[in-house]
Order: structure tokens, then C-alpha cells, then sequence
């Protein structure tokens, strides 16, 4: 199958010296910790993206932060590329590794090492899933926010790598928001804390920079996380549209009013259809696109808060509305939400996209999103977080079918672009990975992308963290191994 | 320094050319704002200002999006003026510094967010960097740099957004900022627990944020201070007091909870209205420290059940007069006499880390004490790699957070 995505080529010296290499990364950590044959390596081609495989030279596990530094000291001694990795869940290809490529897997470093409730706080390891802190703090009262659909797999390490969002993140932000703290190893093997249980850090804001850096700026071993007293109640509402433009509008409507709900999820026809046919939730079947309001708080709360929407979502027509009656409907409701991308697969194969847009741009991009699906002869399912703008339309082909398959990547593409050009952006939670790389000069210019890599190489001089993602192959930096040019000269051709 | 000395730019390009001269000069600048919070850092070496005061307007804003941008010298008053209009604010409540520091002059939307400007309600709302989608800036060597967008969520690239939230004008002058804004609560109302000392009150404040009520903000208020909270309005020695903001129906049953846990805490008053809102603004404005002298003040930011174990283990030593907010993770502390700078980065150190900023001192002080919390060598040593790629001659405000950067 030919490949849109080009990966770095592979630093042939490096290969050659494998067996040299397996026998030093024995010495740095326990043979438990060490994969090497070809078939325990195959788990580790691809993430999430799974059009895109490349076996790695090796895996390493490691069960402590001081292993990370050793393996990543060896690495960047010897220019051995590196690919951070949670639990492969990446939608953009950020853990895809490379043939020159050690893997480094932070699934081993999964214990929640403290729950400071007066000071609501964890303080857990990269390899932590997502839901297990939630689940840790449960009975006293407590959760930790960004809650990503892969939430039953998902690392914290990996949600801090990406900037996970979630559902609900209209109201309790995404995982910048709620990090505290992290204690990273540096390219070089050294290992700082930046943050802690205190709100903010000292210094320029690493954390923020950390964050949402795919990776290319260290590996993270431990978090500390900010957890939020859990609402009284909870209750997602469906409210049936008979177009998307009317529910566009609801959506644009009920926050004007100055109501922000803590989720509003889109549906359009073809979602809802996909989504129901898995998990039986109850959506309404004679609608064209769906939302799912969810309240929170008291009864009292849930019942005024909900009285408004619905008198607004009344002017713009609503067709059906349906409140969950008890804890299994709205487990249902959500349950069918979060399979959405599961569910799809299991009628065709997919790739998602991920822009955001301006609220105002959302009817606008929807219209245009199923012209330029329409173009290519492909299908859609649209399924996205309507009250942040962030867009996921799931583009359905047939991956053995290789025209298919560049022609659904080509739409994506163009969907990207429209993205941008309506004001918004490439990825609004799944990350650039190698999915946008190219894409990158569609939205930054080269003065700003030179910025961003410059920053880059002060965190990764020699490049080895993740080196195929997030920028652009060509004009690189002059930081890179074997380019020696000035930082800042962007005119380079890697 | 007479006002011929300052350049104040009418746009970006402008901007680039002024600094890319300097860079190449290798002059420093000073970058501002409004130029209310000076005396806020080490004081700059340099003879030339850079004033953004003139690059002023807002340049988008839809309240349905949530969503303003606006040049980086509108005055803050401005901003607030047009959010109020539809009824809406800035979340993050961010300090005017100007009583504090006896400062005047108009704060600009690009000083708040260049020096991370939050208030009280941060524990709920985030700080200002949490609400900077977008910035465009121009960075030491003259070049037009943007960051970010204009929507709510946006993983694309480094997020360059956060490192300029609070470098001060370091790395770069910002010419454009892009921010969420959201609607005002329909209510807010206060509780006051009167009576608690400063370990009580933690805990007090510690169970309210256990509870599903969003408190959206959490202070503790001293005997020695709480006459000059709210007009003096606040009786009954020491207050703990308690935010509860949003719909009004919602406001009401939360209010009934919330006062239910308290009341076996100590005696409780409901404040409401232009009492509740003065209240706050007092808190985020540090009011009781603006005395108009000079007194070393702190802003010490620390896990929330630390801060009061810090202010006992400080009074043991020195003259120190102190109250919380954050949920009593960031402590004001006024100093009688000096900064005892050694002193509360210890004792900070030894409470399981935090920061300290030396927010008010005399230039004398802050010139020869770290204004910000001086950073183990490793991020120090980053810091100024980081610098470094933003503004290589290092002409940006030089010293302003740390000497020789």
C-alpha cells in the first residue's frame, strides 16, 4: 500500500549495531523488562493509527524512574532514537516507532503512589490508566477530570504527552488544566521535578510546555494530578434535531445564555445509527442528529439547569427529547458515546479527524465537511464535542482497498485545511503525531515553526525524542544530527 | 525617565523593527504594558521602553464563541467594559496590582496575561494561562511569532501559549492575545465562618472543597486583618469565607448544604450582593496590604494544607501578618521589616516545596534578593536554554525574573 506519511529514514548504522545494542540495554535493566524477538515486538508497530506499522529495534519496560534515565542516557549517548510510549492508544500516530527506534513503555510504572485529599491530590505514575485514579478516589467523593474515550486504556503519561481532553472538558478543562505537577527524565538521563501539590509552578511555565509535547521533550514518570470533588448527580439528556443545522444553533444558543453544561455531544445521523446498532443507549432512530446534554449537581440543580435548555432547544425545534431515568440509562447514553469510534469500526474501517473550530463555524464546517466527503465518494459519521468545537469526523473506506484508502486520507486532509481556514486548528485533543505532521504549514507559519523547534532543541539537542512527529521532515531545524547549521535558520533541508 | 524616552509602537511590524534593531545592537529593552506592575521583578537595566499601551483595540469577539482576541495594550477596562455588556467576564479574576503597589496607570489585557494575573477564583477557573487560547508576539530577534488559536481546545504544535503566560516579557512582547471568556454567574453569594483559627480554617476550607458544591472561591481571613476586608464589614473575629456562584436556583440548594456542613464549625453569615463581590475584590486586590508603605509583601504559593503550617513556623521568628486564599494555598504575607527572603524559601522548602514571590519590596530589595523563587540548577539551566532560542542577543526585558537572564 503506498504511504501519504513519510517516516524519517532509518539510521542504518544504528541497525547494523543491533545485537551490540540489545546486549548494553540487558546490562540497564532486567531481561523482564527487555523485548527483542520479532513476534513480542509486533504489538509495538502502531498505535491507534493503524494504517502506518514500522517494527522497532527493540521495547524496553522499565519499572523505575531511574531505568528511564539509564536507557535514555544510553540513547542519547549513542544518537539511538527513542519512542515514548503509554498504552498505544494514540489517534495520530504518536507512538508509532521507527526501525532505528527504541521503544520505551511506561505500562510497568502503574501504581498510584499517594491520594492527599485535603490538598486533593495524586500523585501517580506514568502508567497509570486514565480511569483507575478516578476509580482510586471514588468512594471518597472525588475524580480526576479529563476523561478521553480510550479512558479504560489510556496512561496518564500518555494523556500528558497528548493534552487528552475528554467529554468533559467543557467545564473542567483537559489535562493541562488539571496537571500539577510532573517528574520527567531529560534527553541526557537527568531527572527534574517541575511542580508539585501547590496551584502554580515557579519559573516559566514548563508544565504548560510539557503538556501536549508528544513526547519530544523528555519522558514523564510521575504525575501529580488535581482531583475534583465529584457532582452530586449527573444526567445526560438527549435532545433529537431534524437537521445539524438546528442543533448547531441549540448548541450556539444555550451557551450564549450563559449556560455552560458539562458536556454537549453531537451526533449525526450516521453516528447515531452506528452508535445505537452497539450499545442499544435508546438514541431516537428518526432523527438527523442528536445531542447529548449532560447536567450535574443536585436534583433541584439538574431539574432548573435542564428547564432552560429545554425551553431553548424548544425554539429551535427539537424533535424528541429524553432524560435517563436512572444510573444504567446514563451509563447507556455514555456507553454509546464513547464506543462511537469502536462501533464504527466494527461496519468499516476509519480514520478520525480531529480540528476544532470556532463555535459560529461549526454548521458551516459541517456542510462543507460532507461536500468534500461527497467529492471523494467516501462516506462520514460525525460525532464530536459540540460545546468546545472540537470536530471528529470518523471517515469510513475499506483499507483493503488502497485507492480507497489514500482517497480517505486526501479527504481528511482537506477537512484539516477547512478546519484552519474557518479559524481553528488541526487537532483539538489527538495530537499531530505523524497524522498532521504535514500538515503543520497549513496552520503555523515558518517563523513560528522554527520557534517552536528551536524550543524543541533546547529540551532534545540531538533530536532522539520522538524525531518523526509533529514537524514537518523537510526545514527542519538545524539542530538535528547531522545538520550543524545555525538554530533559527529554518531554510534547511533536513 | 521622561516619556520621550519610550517608543510606543502603533503595530506589530513596528514592534519587530524596534526590536530587531535592538537585537542587533544588543541595546536591552524594557517591554510594558500599562506599566502598573513596574515594581513587580528585579528591576531592568536599560535605557529604552518599549510601551504596547498604543497597540490597543479588540480585534474579534462573539460572545456566543466564549472566545475574545484583542491587541496586547487594551486596557483591561476595556475589555471588562465589553464583556460586561453581554454579560459576560473574565474567569479568572485577575489582580489589579495598581493599590498594592501604589502604582497608576491603565493595566492591558497583555500585562495580565504576561504576568500570569489570576484572583481567587483560580481553584475553580484556572489560572490566566488556562484561559490563553492564542498569543502573537514577537520574539528577541524581531520576528512575528503566533501560538495557539481560537477555539477552546488545540493540541497542534508546542504549546507556546503557557510558556508566555508569566515570562513577563522575556521571551517575547506580545502584540495579540486570544482568550476564553465566559458568562457571569447569575448569583454569587458568600458564606463567612467566623471564629476559626488558621489550622481550623484549613480544614473547614479542605471540607467545603470536598463537597459537591463548586466553591468557586475559598479564603481565610485573620482577626488581624478582617476589619479591612468588605468595608469592615465582617464581625466576630476571624473569617473563613466561601464562593458559591451560578444559577440561582442551583446557588440556593448549594447554599443549603454548604451552610449545613459549616454551621458545626463555627458561626455562620450569608453575604450576598455588592457585599460578596466587594468582599472578593479585596481578597484578589490584597487590600489589607495596601497600606502605602513599602513593607516586603509575599505571594507564596504551597500545597493548600501547608500554608498556615508556614505562617505559624514564620511568626515564631519574625513580624509577619498573613491570610489565604486558593484554599489556603497561596498566602499573602506582609513582612514587618525585612523581606526575610531565607527565611520563607526555607521554611517553604522544608513544607514540601512551593514558591515564594517577593511581590512588594523597595528596588534596593529586589535588586539583591530573588523576586522570583530561584529554581534548582537543572530547570534553571533549562530556563535559560529556553531563553535563549526565544531571544539569543538577550535584549527582552534582561533581569526582570532572574539575574543575567
Amino acid at each position: 500500500m503506498s504511504e501519504l506519511i513519510a517516516f524519517l529514514e532509518p539510521d542504518r548504522a544504528v541497525i547494523d549495531r543491533r545485537p551490540a545494542i540489545i546486549a548494553d540495554l540487558a546490562g540497564l535493566l532486567p531481561d523482564s523488562c527487555l523485548i527483542t524477538e520479532e513476534r513480542e515486538l509486533v504489538p509495538f508497530d502502531t498505535d491507534a493509527f493503524v494504517s502506518y506499522r514500522r517494527m522497532p529495534l527493540a521495547v524496553v519496560l522499565p519499572e523505575t524512574t531511574a531505568q528511564v534515565a539509564a536507557v535514555l542516557k544510553y540513547c542519547n549517548d549513542n544518537a539511538i532514537p527513542v519512542i515514548p510510549r503509554g498504552a498505544g492508544t494514540s489517534l495520530s500516530g504518536g507512538a508509532i516507532p521507527q526501525e532505528d527506534a527504541i521503544v520505551i513503555g511506561v505500562s510497568k510504572l502503574n501504581r498510584i503512589l499517594e491520594v492527599d485529599f485535603p490538598n486533593r491530590a495524586a500523585v501517580v505514575q506514568a502508567g497509570v490508566t486514565n480511569i483507575s485514579i478516578s476509580q482510586a478516589v471514588d468512594a471518597d467523593g472525588f475524580f480526576y477530570a479529563p476523561d478521553p474515550s480510550s479512558q479504560l486504556a489510556c496512561t496518564i503519561g500518555g494523556n500528558i504527552g497528548m493534552n487528552s481532553g475528554g467529554a468533559h472538558c467543557l467545564k473542567y478543562g483537559v489535562t493541562t488544566n488539571n496537571l500539577l505537577g510532573v517528574k520527567m527524565v531529560m534527553f541526557d538521563g537527568s531527572i527534574v521535578e517541575i511542580g508539585g501539590k501547590a496551584l502554580d509552578a515557579a519559573g516559566y511555565d514548563l508544565l504548560g510546555l510539557i503538556c501536549g509535547s508528544e513526547g519530544q521533550l523528555g519522558i514523564v514518570t510521575e504525575a501529580t494530578v488535581r482531583l475534583i470533588a465529584k457532582p452530586e448527580g449527573a444526567r445526560p439528556v438527549l435532545f433529537g434535531f431534524e437537521s445539524s443545522v438546528a442543533a448547531g444553533a441549540c448548541v450556539t444558543d444555550i451557551i450564549g445564555a450563559g449556560i455552560i453544561p458539562v458536556a454537549i455531544e453531537f451526533m449525526d445521523k450516521p453516528a447515531i445509527e452506528i452508535c445505537e446498532a452497539f450499545a442499544h443507549a435508546g438514541y431516537p432512530m428518526d432523527v438527523e442528529a442528536l445531542l447529548i446534554v449532560e447536567v450535574e449537581g443536585s436534583d433541584a440543580e439538574m431539574d432548573a439547569m435542564l428547564e432552560r435548555i429545554i425551553e431553548i432547544a424548544r425554539k429551535h425545534g427539537v424533535k424528541t427529547i429524553k432524560e435517563s431515568q436512572s444510573a444504567t440509562e446514563a451509563a447507556l447514553i455514555w456507553k454509546g458515546r464513547k464506543s462511537a469510534f469502536g462501533a464504527t469500526g466494527r461496519i468499516a474501517d476509519y480514520i478520525c479527524m480531529d480540528g476544532t473550530v470556532p463555535l459560529g463555524q461549526l454548521s458551516h464546517v459541517l456542510e462543507k465537511t460532507s461536500e468534500i466527503i461527497d467529492r471523494y465518494g467516501l462516506r462520514v459519521a460525525n460525532v464530536f464535542h459540540a460545546g468546545d468545537g472540537n470536530m471528529h469526523p470518523l471517515i469510513l473506506f475499506d483499507a483493503n482497498d488502497p485507492e480507497e484508502s489514500l482517497k480517505a486520507e486526501m479527504a481528511g486532509n482537506d477537512i484539516l485545511k477547512l478546519c484552519v481556514d474557518a479559524g481553528g486548528c488541526l487537532t483539538g485533543e489527538h495530537g499531530v503525531g505523524i497524522e498532521k505532521r504535514d500538515l503543520m504549514r497549513h496552520q503555523y507559519s515558518d517563523a513560528d515553526l522554527a520557534q517552536q523547534m528551536r524550543v524543541r532543541a533546547a529540551f532534545d539537542p540531538k533530536w532522539i525524542l520522538n524525531p518523526s512527529k509533529v514537524f514537518p521532515l523537510d526545514r527542519r531545524n538545524g539542530s538535528q544530527p547531522g545538520n550543524q547549521s545555525a538554530a533559527g535558520d529554518d531554510r534547511t533541508a533536513a | 525617565m521622561s516619556t520621550t524616552d519610550i517608543q510606543y509602537p502603533g503595530s506589530e511590524e513596528e514592534i519587530a523593527r524596534i526590536v530587531l534593531e535592538a537585537s542587533e545592537a544588543r541595546r536591552p529593552i524594557e517591554v510594558r504594558g500599562g506599566g502598573t506592575r513596574l515594581d513587580l521583578g528585579r528591576p531592568v537595566q536599560s535605557s529604552s521602553v518599549l510601551s504596547v499601551a498604543r497597540l490597543s483595540g479588540i480585534t474579534n469577539y462573539d460572545p456566543s464563541e466564549l472566545v475574545m482576541a484583542a491587541r496586547a495594550g487594551t486596557p483591561l477596562a476595556e475589555i471588562e467594559a465589553a464583556l460586561a455588556q453581554n454579560n459576560q467576564m473574565l474567569t479568572f479574576e485577575p489582580m489589579d496590582h495598581r493599590p498594592l503597589l501604589a502604582a497608576s496607570g491603565e493595566p492591558t489585557i497583555g500585562g495580565v496575561f504576561a504576568g500570569n494575573v489570576s484572583g481567587p477564583r483560580r481553584i475553580s477557573a484556572g489560572a490566566a494561562r488556562d484561559n490563553l487560547l492564542g498569543v502573537r508576539f514577537v520574539n528577541g530577534s524581531g520576528e512575528i511569532v503566533k501560538s495557539g488559536g481560537r477555539v477552546m481546545k488545540n493540541v497542534t504544535g508546542l504549546d507556546l501559549v503557557k510558556l508566555m503566560a508569566g515570562s513577563w516579557g522575556t521571551l517575547g512582547v506580545l502584540s495579540e492575545v486570544i482568550f476564553k471568556v465566559l458568562p457571569r454567574p447569575e448569583t454569587a453569594v458568600t458564606i463567612a465562618v467566623s471564629g476559626l483559627n488558621d489550622a481550623e480554617a484549613a480544614e473547614a476550607m479542605a471540607a467545603a472543597l470536598a463537597m459537591s458544591v463548586e466553591v468557586s472561591g475559598a479564603a481565610h481571613l485573620p482577626e488581624s486583618v478582617i476589619n479591612k476586608f468588605a468595608g469592615g464589614s465582617l464581625k466576630g473575629g476571624p473569617a473563613t469565607v466561601l464562593r458559591l456562584e451560578g444559577l440561582t436556583p442551583s446557588v440556593e440548594v448549594r447554599t443549603g448544604r454548604l451552610v449545613a456542613e459549616m454551621s458545626r464549625r463555627g458561626t455562620i453569615s450569608v453575604l450576598e450582593g455588592d457585599v460578596s463581590a466587594g468582599l472578593w475584590r479585596d481578597i484578589r486586590d490584597v487590600t489589607p496590604f495596601a497600606d502605602g508603605t513599602s513593607k516586603p509583601v509575599w505571594k507564596v504559593s504551597v500545597a493548600p494544607s501547608a500554608g498556615h503550617q508556614l505562617v505559624a513556623a514564620l511568626r515564631l521568628k519574625t513580624g509577619v501578618d498573613a491570610f489565604y486564599d486558593w484554599q489556603g494555598g497561596l498566602v499573602w504575607l506582609r513582612m514587618e521589616a525585612d523581606s526575610e527572603a531565607d527565611l520563607v524559601r526555607q521554611y517553604l522548602k522544608a513544607l514540601g516545596g512551593g514558591h515564594a514571590t517577593l511581590v512588594r519590596a523597595d528596588a534596593a530589595t529586589r535588586a539583591s534578593v530573588p523576586v522570583f523563587e530561584p529554581q534548582p540548577k537543572p530547570l534553571e539551566a533549562l530556563a535559560r536554554r529556553i531563553k535563549d532560542q526565544f531571544d539569543p542577543a538577550g535584549v527582552l526585558n534582561p533581569g526582570r525574573m532572574t539575574v543575567g537572564m
